[in-house]
């Protein structure tokens, strides 16, 4: 049999897998590597930074279900990924990240671009190999995408050293996974199943919170059947957004810190709490003692670890969400639980999520609430991390999963523009939007560049506010409203102490977002009034290529409702008091 | 309150440094930890004993099974098990001591395994409990030095599960 190089077996198994995209940047000690993609069926696409490249992957995994594949050099680019790893680790997203090594004879040695990959990742990845046998390699590549994809899914990271991809070997691609270590476990116990089921039986005040593991196991189906027979009202974690109808009777929102005022009133007021494929993130919690105190829970989830990690379980259920709500679907009872709609009913109109839909200013819901209509909430949305995120999250109305991309875990800026322009790749009929901050959007705005070049059509819409303005919100809120390096426009000729911006005064904003895309061959427009917002997005939605739309939104504008950090649900907060 | 648990894992290299980074982040306290390679040289065995409640337990055995090098997890709350430490301890003796300390290591049937003008080392072997209690004892004679290896634990009887 015929032997292939390291890098050629890498190729040819990533050909096996099924890989239809790779993002990437070559260097040194990925030279081999590189040298097999160049003329094989592979596809690449050249980002312009390490991060990028994981972000895509990332952006293309949440939107397609597949996993994301990414390459790079040893050293910065290894490490140039760890955001990006620790970002799909937090989020559950499956990745598999090849990295490049110095060879094996000088590792440890300090040799030039080289970082132990391995120790540097461990904590952000499901798990990582270090190849030192080309021998070992088509194998761990088949381990490497088993266990990103099955149970947990997560990113799992292959450094491979220089000699092990100039090493020469037998392909042989195994047929299957066997790891006597990792055995995912699927279906949830009977006993378990039929305790909750009881449970929920007997329950008046049942509430279904649902995350990204709902997501992940397409269980948005089972979610709804049994929500509308039992007459069980949904609440949804940011990473859950689009696995249920919108403003149906029973859909709550999203819950937690700037989640609805239902939500919240109804986690606290249930007496049983059906969490499935969520980990109960402090952001949906608040204070934990004080959380769903009245009620029982119930968690479905495959993770071991998510069981009473942050809250304690009553009734845990380990296994995958669609198998095990199948399961349940049959025995849960048919019920009315008119008096508990009635009392969500109540607390939905009490405090609807709003903000002033009457006056003349550019509000940055306004925007979002404008996109959602126009594309009928069936675009792929991708948002950067910030206050546009959670108007994002509240105002626009996804239909689908899949369609709302954003880091929930890790919280990363940067994040939501390279993960658009992944998901385009994987969705290439689908609208692509990002919702970004001024701020976020300039952590990783290089990629424009991969844009343009390979036509991946993504439309970028900036509420620009000159600040990072949820950190500016919690200034304003919790720190005397002193704006400590939170104004993006402030030159240092600035006044030390400033607290009232304005578009008048204040220096002339950089970079002219507009100026910049053009540079890039890119359709720029700016928008500074609230009339000109929809014919604007219309002008977006029409153009064939990327768009890059400036907005110049409120500069305080404040996210609310909103549960501060370290306080009860209860706590909720509507507006501000001036 | 302390727990022992014993851990096969894939005998690998950086199977250690997985389990030590894990419960580095995790902010368990590992109060002894043993790493040997069983019957079977493709298997080590981690013994590791930590401090915490119950829920700090069922988290720390939940988060080892999800390592992927782990093969098995087993802690040995509802078993019965026996447990060994060894110690070597460098004890001060003066001429005036020297029979009270002779008769403490002959209580805990321990052994004098080196001498020396003005002091001995002492080999003991033990549960926890048992080698605290010694030191505990000779403490006042005068201790130089110590060392300590991880607890070793095995249930009694059927395999540890």
């Amino acid at each position: 049999m015929e032997k292939k190089t390291g890098a050629q077996i890498l190729v040819e198994s990533l050909l096996r897998e099924n890989v239809e995209i790779v993002f990437g940047i070559p260097g040194g000690q990925a030279l081999p590597m590189f040298d097999a993609i160049y003329g094989s069926k592979l596809n690449f696409i050249l980002t312009r930074h390490e991060q990028g490249a994981s972000h895509m992957a990332d952006g293309y995994a949440r939107s397609t279900g597949k996993s994301g594949v990414c390459i790079v050099t040893s050293g910065p680019g290894a490490t140039n990924i760890v955001t990006g790893l620790g970002t799909a680790y937090m989020d559950s997203v499956p990745l598999v990240a090849i990295t490049g090594q110095v060879a094996t004879s000088v590792i440890g040695q300090d040799a030039f671009q080289e970082a132990d990959t391995i120790g540097i990742t461990r904590p952000v990845t499901k798990h990582n190999f270090l190849v030192k046998d080309v021998k070992d390699l088509a194998r761990t590549i088949k381990e490497a995408f088993y266990i990103a994809t099955t149970g947990r899914p997560g990113p799992v990271l292959v450094d491979i050293p220089i000699d092990v991809q100039r090493g020469l070997c037998e392909f042989v691609y195994p047929h299957k996974v066997e790891i006597r270590s990792y055995k995912p476990n699927y279906s949830g116990h009977t006993g378990q199943i039929k305790k909750a089921v009881s449970m929920i039986n007997k329950s008046e005040r049942p509430v279904l919170y649902v995350g990204a593991g709902v997501v992940v196991s397409g269980a948005e189906d089972e979610i709804l059947k049994m929500s509308r027979k039992a007459n069980i009202p949904v609440t949804n974690t940011l990473l859950a957004i689009g696995t249920y109808p919108h403003d149906t009777d029973l859909s709550l929102g999203m819950l937690g810190m700037h989640g609805t005022f239902c939500a919240n009133r109804a986690i606290q007021a249930a007496d049983v709490v059906i969490a499935v494929g969520a980990r109960f993130d402090d952001r949906c919690t608040g204070r934990v003692c004080d959380f769903a105190k009245k009620a029982k829970i119930i968690h479905i989830d495959i993770d071991p670890t998510a069981i009473s990690k942050v809250v304690d379980v009553d009734i845990p259920v380990v296994g995958d969400a669609k198998t095990v709500l199948k399961e349940m679907s049959a025995l849960i009872e048919k019920k009315g639980r008119k008096e508990w709609i009635k009392t969500v009913d109540a607390w939905k109109e009490e405090h609807p999520l709003s903000y002033n839909r009457n006056d003349d200013k550019l509000h940055p819901q306004y925007v979002v609430e404008k996109i959602s209509e126009l594309t009928k909430g069936e675009a792929i949305v991708s948002t950067e991390v910030g206050q546009h995120q959670m108007w994002a999250a509240q105002y626009y109305k996804a239909k689908y999963p899949r369609l709302f991309l954003s880091s929930g875990g890790l919280g990363t800026m940067g994040f939501g523009y390279p993960a658009a322009l992944g998901a385009k790749v994987g969705n290439p009929d689908k609208e692509v939007i990002v919702i970004a901050g001024d701020g976020s959007f300039q952590m990783n705005m290089q990629e424009m560049a991969v844009s343009v070049l390979n036509e991946i059509n993504v439309k970028v819409v900036i509420l620009n506010n000159q600040y990072l303005g949820n950190v500016r919100q919690w200034q304003e809120m919790f720190y005397g409203k002193r704006y400590s390096q939170s104004c993006l426009a402030r030159r240092n000729k600035c006044p030390r102490l400033c607290n009232e911006p304005n578009r008048v005064t204040c220096p002339v904003y950089i970079p002219d977002f507009v100026k910049w895309a053009q540079s890039y061959d890119v359709l720029g427009i700016r928008v500074t009034e609230k009339k000109d917002v929809e014919s604007a997005l219309k002008k977006m939605l029409e153009t064939k290529g990327s768009v890059v739309l400036d907005v110049w939104v409120e500069m305080e504008e404040n996210i609310f409702p909103m549960v501060p950090a370290g306080s009860s649900l209860d706590d909720v907060i509507t507006q501000m008091n001036k | 309150m302390r727990h022992t648990v014993s851990v096969l894992v894939e005998n690998k290299f950086g199977v250690l440094a997985r389990i030590s980074t894990l419960f580095a982040a995790r902010g368990f306290n590992i109060d002894s930890l043993n790493v040997s390679e069983t019957e079977d040289p493709a298997i080590s065995r981690m013994t590791i004993v930590v401090k915490g409640d119950y829920s700090v337990l069922e988290q720390v055995t939940k988060q080892l099974n999800k390592l992927v090098d782990v093969i098995k997890v087993s802690d040995f709350n509802d078993v019965d098990y026996v447990e060994r430490g060894l110690a070597l301890i460098k004890i001060n003796i003066k001429k005036s001591t020297r029979n009270e300390v002779i008769q403490l290591i002959e209580i805990f049937r321990s052994r004098i395994i080196d001498v020396s003008q003005d002091s001995i080392i002492v080999e003991i072997t033990g549960n926890g409990d048992k080698i605290r209690a010694f030191i505990k004892m000779v403490m006042p004679y005068g201790i130089r030095e110590t060392c300590k290896t991880g607890i070793v634990a095995l249930s009694r009887g059927q395999l540890t599960k």
